[in-house]
């Protein structure tokens, strides 16, 4: 299956300094992909930037956190008839040049959505700090546990969909602290998710939404999201098919 | 049993909120639908207030010996959570109402722009 219309869903806050760059990087990259900025109530210009670089802008009238804004682009996707969506993050730590690698098991019509991961490979650059590492390994496998398949990064927000996994998270998105739970929707409801070996960069600017404070909310939140999500139905994307 | 002085209070506390609650309804200023569960807490005050053979029969049965007004504050208490867990649901329910519409609105500025330039 070739994928004829792509789109590549970037959320931003405040990233006036960064978008350009991701925007252009994306295009450069491969110029048939429609980019799709979301400005979650940005209080720089960072919707004017990325409108300047040649993205389609969803302007959010007020703040509603990158799960919202995230979904607000897969919404758009599942309007415009898009074929397949890649997500990445608008601070440009996800390189467009990782994106064939995540679109490789959905041309081949094996996952409907790709995790970008860091840690498919034992070889991988990237060694987070000691406590996100434990975080990160404990999701994985409640995820895994929940879900009933092994997957071994769910927090990253560097994913490819199919039109099934569009047309989910249109319908279903986590509103804070999205990417462990969506995954569990997405295993619950008979996507296939595979994961795939991505390098990530450092920030270029900002810093990252999880500061200390409040990795102890975004541990309970997701705990009970987890729980939650585990005892509720999702229809099965294979019981619609048949 | 029950001090009388306990009784008129009670009984006095709950006409005032029933009488509040309704003139709130009445202003436009409280929808019915979240008056029920106030109006509810208000009779039933008032109910074990004025009918004070059943406040201890019930103080009695929930093995309140002493002190048969601690089961007014007990109901009291509990409708009290009742009223809170319903608002929480409410606040939930808004709160996903709106990020729905302001998702929707970002997507409808977009289209409109979009087909505005293209008739100009």
């Amino acid at each position: 299956m070739t994928l004829k219309r792509l789109v590549a869903i970037v959320p931003a806050w405040n990233e006036s300094g960064a978008i350009g760059e991701v925007v252009d990087e994306i295009r450069d990259y491969d110029p048939t992909v429609d980019v799709v900025v979301i400005d979650d109530a940005s209080t720089d210009d960072t919707a004017e930037v990325a409108e300047l670089h040649g993205a389609t802008v969803l302007r959010l009238p007020f703040n509603v956190g990158i799960g919202g804004a995230v979904q607000t682009g897969f919404r758009f996707a599942l309007d415009e008839g898009y074929d397949a969506a890649v997500r990445l993050d608008g601070d440009g730590q996800h390189a467009a040049s990782e994106i064939p690698k995540l679109l490789g098991p959905i041309e081949a019509g094996e996952a409907e959505l790709v995790i970008g991961s860091r840690f498919v490979d034992r070889g991988g650059a990237y060694r987070p700090p000691f406590a996100r590492r434990i975080g990160i390994g404990v999701f994985a496998r409640l995820v895994s546990l929940l879900g009933g398949q092994r997957v071994t990064d769910t927090t990253s927000g560097f994913v490819a969909l199919d039109r099934a996994g569009i047309e989910l998270f249109a319908a279903e998105f986590p509103h804070d602290y999205p990417e462990v739970e969506a995954t569990l929707v997405a295993l619950r409801s008979g996507l296939r998710v595979t994961q795939v070996q991505v390098d990530m960069r450092e920030r270029t600017t900002g810093s990252s939404s999880i500061t200390f404070v409040r990795s102890l909310y975004y541990i309970v939140k997701v705990m009970l999201s987890l729980l939650v999500a585990s005892l509720r139905r999702y229809p099965r994307l294979q019981d619609a098919r048949q | 049993m029950t001090p009388v002085r306990v009784s008129v209070v009670g009984a006095i506390a709950s006409i005032v909120l029933v009488l509040v609650v309704l003139e709130l309804v009445r202003g436009r200023r409280l929808k019915e639908r979240y008056a029920l569960l106030w109006l509810a807490t208000g009779v039933v005050l008032l109910v074990l207030s004025v009918w004070r053979d059943g406040l201890n029969t019930i103080a009695g049965w929930l093995g309140v010996t002493s002190y048969p007004p601690a089961v007014l504050f007990a109901v009291a208490t509990l409708f009290i959570l009742l009223v809170l867990l319903h608002y929480s649901t409410v606040i939930s329910k808004l709160t996903d109402e709106n990020v729905d519409l302001a998702q929707r609105i970002a997507l409808l500025e977009e289209r409109v722009s979009r087909i505005r330039t293209r008739a100009d």
